[in-house]
């Protein structure tokens, strides 16, 4: 039988915390950027001109088809001289981060964007056709009228994507961020404790997955008593 | 920009002498196909029983359930994978966790990631059938039971017809979910089309052709299963729901 | 007649010029490192002894004290007051497009420098020798490759020796199940679990791989080598300044005998994480190399 032995993990917790902050950073630095950038593909996907809703439902659509763990991959590996070359950046400019980061803020507004998409689109549609009664314009409507019910209505839905996503943070994996995951793995790597550091590391995602998840539900029944 | 493009590299002969790059490329999008279709079953044999449990008056059935959906829902995708590949072996009896660790490779990695995608996907599909049989009006299990059905028959000959006709189009996106989540398999080894993308970019040394390739095939992949799927949703629509005509 | 040679000698400086066009260009590299003040220093995580993380997850070994001895010497040659290194760990699959893509200025670890290589990335001078061997447990049974028909080998994915081994199962028809795994560590971890009955890798990182292994004496490095490899720190390929200089820094380190030193504190005294003395004296070509540097791949 295997006989456990826990004592790596002690002496490792400053480096499985800096791990945690890089995963954290990632989650919050995504969420914010998948927001914005989720609000803005769908607008342009309900928008009446025809070019904006393509390009924005050709990006959701293809963002959707592919794994994550491409588009890390792509970011990771192929980017950098891309960009390098088309921002005209010195050679070697470290964007490892920068680039992982993108990537994935690119991936999940994807995401992001059907969730406001929808959200949009459940606030009835006599809201904007008395804002323009009330000689608003489209931008004044949705910016005073339409987005803040759309966004209230959202929040658990949004929130719970932030989980999954902070779940997600962990693909990077196939980059060389050291997240959580990865440092738990390099700890149980270089003192043959892998076993103990993977169970580690899923009880720890398992804890604040499961608290943060518990805190939407009840964020959702205060906004929306059944 | 001085990159050379080479789209010949795919018919070249592999360093290794066992096939062309392009044969390599087929190879994992053999094994992505194979692995995400076996993993899909299990998931949705375990999802429908655990979405249906879910949903039974027993108090402790339904508490197992919810444990269960819990579980696989909080952990991410990768974690579970290494848990069930690295950790498991060694934590089964010695002669049994020896014998699977002494099989052919291709054959544990296999295994570990259709048990792993398929629990992990079960979950979120008995999410999918449990909200589908809450959605149906509580009349229906009323009148099965008055009927003098018992709790088992009211559920298989009433409610869960019906439910799994509303549930098809949620579970498409879980599907896709599925063949996508797949990649993730490529971290242990297993040499899906994510991992051979990645052994190309190494072997034949031309990254963008590599990877274009790889990405075009997932989009294939994914159009194909939404238009069979769209075919499958006409079929099952029920008229005076939701999406029905 | 004499046009004739003229036409020639014009096309071939012409040629000449555009198979090298930033010859008399600045280093693009020193320019950048000058600029920002900063290097990015490529290095592995479980490379044993060469470039690996000891416990307190800093990166230790033969290569990168070899390499940080590079960097003080480019600090100096650029006249910086502070140089800043940013270490990037790499595994064996990712190393050369990181170099290519610019990520990693130098990587100085356990890479073999070849000339299917050299169409990618260029090489410093040669820092070590090797040869690709087993491991496998004393009592296996396992004494060389024909003793593998059949059974599951592991290696470390995007190696030499993850080509020679696949090659070889192919030509010989041995029905081998490779397993390639990230890196060394999992390698490793592969056979220690049992999941194959040997390693094929290159013999020093076998040699190291025992050094962290839970009893160290289970283990053997065995079997006919397969090739013998030069190991080199890799730069950008369009940069032969960069290299020279690099270049000039490993040959000072080797005939003044500070690269003997190094040697001996990695090879030849205990090392993390253990305390283990892998005892490897040095070689006959070991001692070639660190006497008249170069820069020459064996293959």
């Amino acid at each position: 039988m295997y006989e456990f032995d826990w004592s790596s993990i002690p002496g490792a917790l400053p480096f499985l915390w800096d791990g945690m902050k890089i995963s954290l950073e990632i989650t919050i630095q995504a969420v914010i950027f998948g927001i914005v950038w989720g609000t803005l593909l769908a607008m342009m996907r309900l928008s009446s001109v025809k070019p904006l809703s393509w390009f924005a439902a050709g990006y959701v659509n293809f963002f959707r088809a592919i794994p994550l763990v491409m588009v890390l991959l792509w970011f990771f590996l192929i980017m950098p001289k891309f960009f390098e070359q088309l921002l005209g950046l010195p050679a070697g400019t470290d964007m490892r981060l920068a680039s992982a980061m993108l990537g994935f803020a690119l991936f999940e507004s994807a995401y992001y964007s059907e969730i406001i998409r929808a959200g949009i689109q459940s606030v009835p549609k006599g809201q904007i056709s008395a804002a323009y009664a009330m000689g608003m314009t489209y931008n004044q409507a949705m910016r005073l009228v339409v987005l803040p019910q759309a966004f209230r209505n959202m929040i658990p839905l949004l929130l719970t994507q932030a989980i999954i996503l902070f779940q997600d943070t962990s693909l990077v994996y196939v980059s060389a961020l050291a997240d959580f995951f990865g440092a738990s793995y390099k700890v149980g790597d270089r003192d043959g404790r892998l076993v103990e550091m993977l169970l580690f590391a899923g009880a720890v995602y398992f804890v604040i997955c499961f608290s943060a998840s518990q805190l939407v539900k009840r964020l959702q029944k205060k906004y929306h008593p059944a | 920009m001085g990159y050379q493009w080479n789209w010949d590299v795919f018919l070249q002969p592999s360093a290794t002498g066992d096939d062309t790059y392009l044969g390599w490329m087929f190879a994992g999008f053999k094994m992505t196909i194979a692995l995400s279709l076996s993993a899909w079953v299990l998931a949705l044999l375990l999802g429908a029983l655990i979405g249906v449990l879910r949903t039974v008056p027993n108090k402790m059935l339904a508490g197992i359930a919810t444990a269960y959906v819990e579980l696989f829902r909080n952990i991410p995708l990768l974690v579970q994978l290494f848990i069930w590949y690295f950790v498991l072996p060694e934590l089964l009896p010695t002669s049994i966790g020896d014998a699977f660790k002494q099989s052919n490779p291709v054959m544990q990695q296999f295994l570990a990631s259709m048990i792993c995608l398929g629990l992990f996907t079960s979950a979120r599909v008995a999410e999918q059938v449990r909200a589908g049989i809450n959605s149906l009006p509580k009349g229906q299990k009323n009148a099965g039971l008055a009927l003098g059905f018992t709790l088992p028959q009211t559920y298989r000959h009433v409610m869960l017809p019906m439910a799994f006709r509303l549930v098809v189009p949620p579970l498409t996106s879980e599907f896709l979910n599925i063949f996508k989540n797949s990649a993730v398999c490529s971290t242990i080894g297993l040499l899906e089309l994510a991992a051979q993308g990645r052994q190309l970019v190494d072997y034949t040394a031309q990254p963008y052709e590599s990877f274009i390739a790889v990405t075009l095939a997932y989009v294939a992949i994914n159009i194909l299963v939404m238009t069979l799927m769209k075919k499958l949703e006409d079929k099952v629509r029920v008229p005076g729901y939701m999406g029905g005509k | 007649m004499k046009k004739f040679a003229l036409t020639a000698v014009l096309a071939t400086a012409i040629s000449a010029s555009a198979v090298l066009p930033v010859q008399a260009q600045e280093s693009l590299t020193l320019k950048k490192i000058k600029e920002t003040s900063a290097i990015t220093l490529g290095h592995r995580e479980s490379s044993i002894p060469f470039s690996y993380y000891d416990d307190k997850q800093q990166v230790i070994g033969y290569s990168h004290e070899l390499m940080l001895k590079v960097v003080d010497d480019i600090k100096a040659n650029l006249k910086l007051a502070k140089l800043d290194t940013k270490l990037m760990p790499v595994t064996s699959a990712n190393r050369i497009t990181l170099i290519q893509n610019g990520t990693v200025d130098i990587e100085c670890g356990s890479t073999t420098n070849n000339t299917e290589r050299q169409k990618q990335v260029a090489f410093s001078t040669t820092i070590f020798v090797i040869g690709t061997k087993l491991m496998a447990k004393h009592n296996s049974g396992i004494k060389d490759f024909a003793d593998l028909n059949g059974k599951n080998v592991v290696t470390t994915a995007g190696t030499t020796s993850e080509r020679i081994l696949r090659k070889m199962n192919e030509e010989k028809k041995m029905g081998m199940n490779v397993i390639s795994a990230k890196d060394h560590g999992e390698a490793f971890l592969t056979l220690e679990t049992g999941r194959a009955v040997a390693f094929m890798m290159d013999d020093a990182l076998l040699y190291g791989e025992i050094a962290k292994a839970k009893k160290a004496s289970d283990w053997v490095v065995t079997g006919t080598a397969q090739s013998k490899e030069a190991y080199g720190c890799m730069v950008r390929k369009d940069d032969p300044e960069f290299k020279k200089m690099v270049d000039a820094s490993l040959t000072k380190a080797m005939t003044s005998g500070d690269a003997e030193k190094i040697y001996a504190k990695w090879f030849m005294n205990p090392i993390p994480p253990k305390g283990l003395n892998l005892n490897m004296v040095l070689s006959d070509e070991m001692k070639a190399t660190f006497k008249t540097p170069n820069d020459k791949a064996f293959e």
